[in-house]
């Protein structure tokens, strides 16, 4: 179980902080899918490497199974159970792709089993093996490759950050059918951050992001119709976030 | 069949992975003279008699043959100067694994100069793998000065690979190479310096024939205080195509110099260069960290990835 408490993150521009997070709290349970979404540059991706510890937090803890990793650097975040998928994966010259799923399944992998994780991100796994995973891939291989990574080991909590960008349709809908039967099997948690409707459909709970701050938390059947034009997720959100006041003590 | 002493099996380890079995076309050079050699019956091999060296004569029956023709140092203050010829008939498909090891436990500079000159037939296929290292507890200075040059008939294919893993102090690498019509050369160079190495490498490539092309591509890291020059050269004198990359991984306080230099002499040359230095792209490190690698193991990882 993942309990995020009071998260800050701020930076310093020109000599004055900003918040770029500001005291989001939320609990995510096992085998449970919450989907983060929101406007652009409202804080997700942020939230979101704060989590993995790309980013360290200003304030605020991040307990895994009651363990505090707030401290905690990315790699023994990692080590703890946590996998994330970059929103915009790095190239690497020399690189396979089999190394590079190896690596993350940390376990020498056959090309077999290799193949198989690949499939699962509808890439035709076998040619892709020995495939360098540098600039001869377009983007949405690579972001393919990317969501493989995190797919090749079993994590206490996934984090996928806009695993839709830059994914053709045919792609998107097998990584759908891929996310949803992560979460039938249960076992994993999952953070996705998105702004598909399809993937804030299979979510079992929704956490808005708007201007660092959390605008709603909430079950799906509560949020949706307001995320999707059918009400107003606000109205969701003042219900939502008193309810994580008195829980998490939220402002 | 020789009988090799641990030294120098160690270093064949290094610089022929495809493995030293004595067998077929072969020639081990060790300190100076040769060890042991045998012929095969597409590929013969016979001692200079006016310079030290060999020939190599490799017929047009040789398709899919390897050849192995090590050199091992391991006399400290011995300077070695070897003048190897390959003259490939045409037709002829061929592997050459070459490569110098040096083991230097003494205070003297050991050196080898390995000059190569291929004389390449029509429609032939050459590859050739030559790989240098350094070892040895002594404070003699490692040196390995290798001369390559080609010339490439009319549609034949050279592959030329060569890498040095670690351990020469000092390096002036010189390549050459002339391409004939429909002739293609695919160059991929290694390099990795550490310490206060020096390495140093010249390419120079012309694109004489019609419809030749060349693929340079150069990977370097420079560790410690040590410094790489590379300069590749591609000179197109008729319709043809080349493309040079040099990429470095620069590290510590080290220094990399690139300057690719392209001369079109011939309005249809196509040639184009793209060199790049710089340090190890931190969304690479953090990439490698989120699988749960230490920083240390994901350079390492992205260095042996790199040099691959």
């Amino acid at each position: 179980m993942l309990k995020v408490e009071n998260l800050t993150f701020e930076v310093n521009e020109n000599g004055a902080k900003r918040d770029i997070i500001q005291n989001v709290s939320f609990q995510l349970d096992d085998g449970e899918m919450l989907v983060v979404t929101g406007p652009n540059g409202g804080g997700k991706s942020t939230l979101a490497k704060v989590l993995m510890g790309v980013e360290r937090a200003s304030a605020g803890r991040i307990l895994l199974d009651g363990q505090d990793i707030s401290s905690l650097s990315i790699d023994e975040r990692a080590k703890a159970g946590l996998g994330f998928a970059f929103q915009q994966p790095p190239r690497f010259k020399g690189m396979t792709v089999g190394r590079l799923v190896g690596l993350a399944a940390g376990r020498p992998l056959s090309d077999d089993a290799c193949c198989e994780i690949l499939s699962r991100v509808g890439l035709c796994a076998r040619e892709y093996l020995k495939r360098e995973v540098d600039g001869t891939l377009s983007g949405g291989e690579m972001k393919r490759i990317e969501i493989a990574t995190v797919l090749a080991k079993e994590h206490k909590l996934a984090i996928f950050d806009e695993p839709e960008a830059g994914i053709d349709l045919w792609s998107f809908s097998l990584l759908t059918q891929e996310f949803e039967r992560l979460h039938r099997r249960g076992g994993q948690s999952l953070l996705l951050i998105s702004h598909q409707e399809r993937i804030i459909r299979m979510a079992d709970r929704i956490l808005v992001i708007e201007g660092g701050r959390m605008a709603a938390l909430g079950s799906r059947d509560e949020l949706l119709p307001g995320l999707i034009g059918q009400g107003s997720y606000q109205d969701c959100a003042r219900l939502s976030c008193a309810e994580g006041e008195e829980q998490h003590g939220n402002p | 069949m020789a009988i090799l002493d641990t030294i120098t099996k160690g270093i064949l380890q290094q610089i022929d992975p495809k493995g030293f079995l004595q067998q077929g076309a072969f020639n081990l050079r060790y300190n100076g003279s040769s060890l042991c050699h045998g012929d095969s019956e597409h590929v013969k091999i016979v001692r200079k008699k006016d310079k030290p060296g060999i020939d190599v004569y490799i017929d047009a029956g040789a398709q899919g043959e390897q050849v192995h023709i090590p050199v091992v140092l391991s006399a400290s203050g011995m300077v070695d100067i070897v003048y190897n010829d390959f003259y490939v008939a045409d037709g002829a498909e061929v592997t050459i694994v070459s490569g110098c090891g040096i083991h230097n436990s003494g205070c003297d500079e050991a050196r080898h100069d390995g000059i190569h000159a291929f004389h390449i037939g029509k429609n032939c296929i050459v590859r050739y793998e030559e790989k240098h290292y350094g070892e040895g507890e002594g404070t003699g200075k490692r040196i390995l000065n290798p001369v390559t040059q080609a010339e490439v008939g009319e549609g034949s294919v050279l592959y030329l690979d060569t890498a040095q893993i670690k351990g020469v102090d000092s390096t002036v690498r010189k390549t050459e190479i002339d391409l004939g019509p429909d002739a293609k050369l695919n160059l991929t160079e290694r390099l990795m310096t550490h310490d206060n190495q020096i390495a140093q490498t010249g390419m120079e490539v012309r694109l004489n024939g019609e419809n030749s092309s060349a693929q340079l591509v150069s990977r370097s890291v420079a560790q410690g205080r040590s410094r790489q020059i590379f300069h590749p050269r591609a000179v197109g004198k008729n319709k043809c195509k080349a493309h040079i990359q040099c990429d470095s991984i620069l590290m510590d306080g080290a220094e990399v110099a690139s300057i690719p230099e392209i001369d079109a002499k011939h309005l249809d040359a196509a040639i184009i260069h793209e060199a790049a230095i710089g340090r190890i792209n931190d969304e690479q490190l953090l990439k490698l960290r989120s699988l749960g690698l230490s920083e240390q193991e994901a350079e390492n990882v992205i260095i042996e990835a790199f040099l691959q």
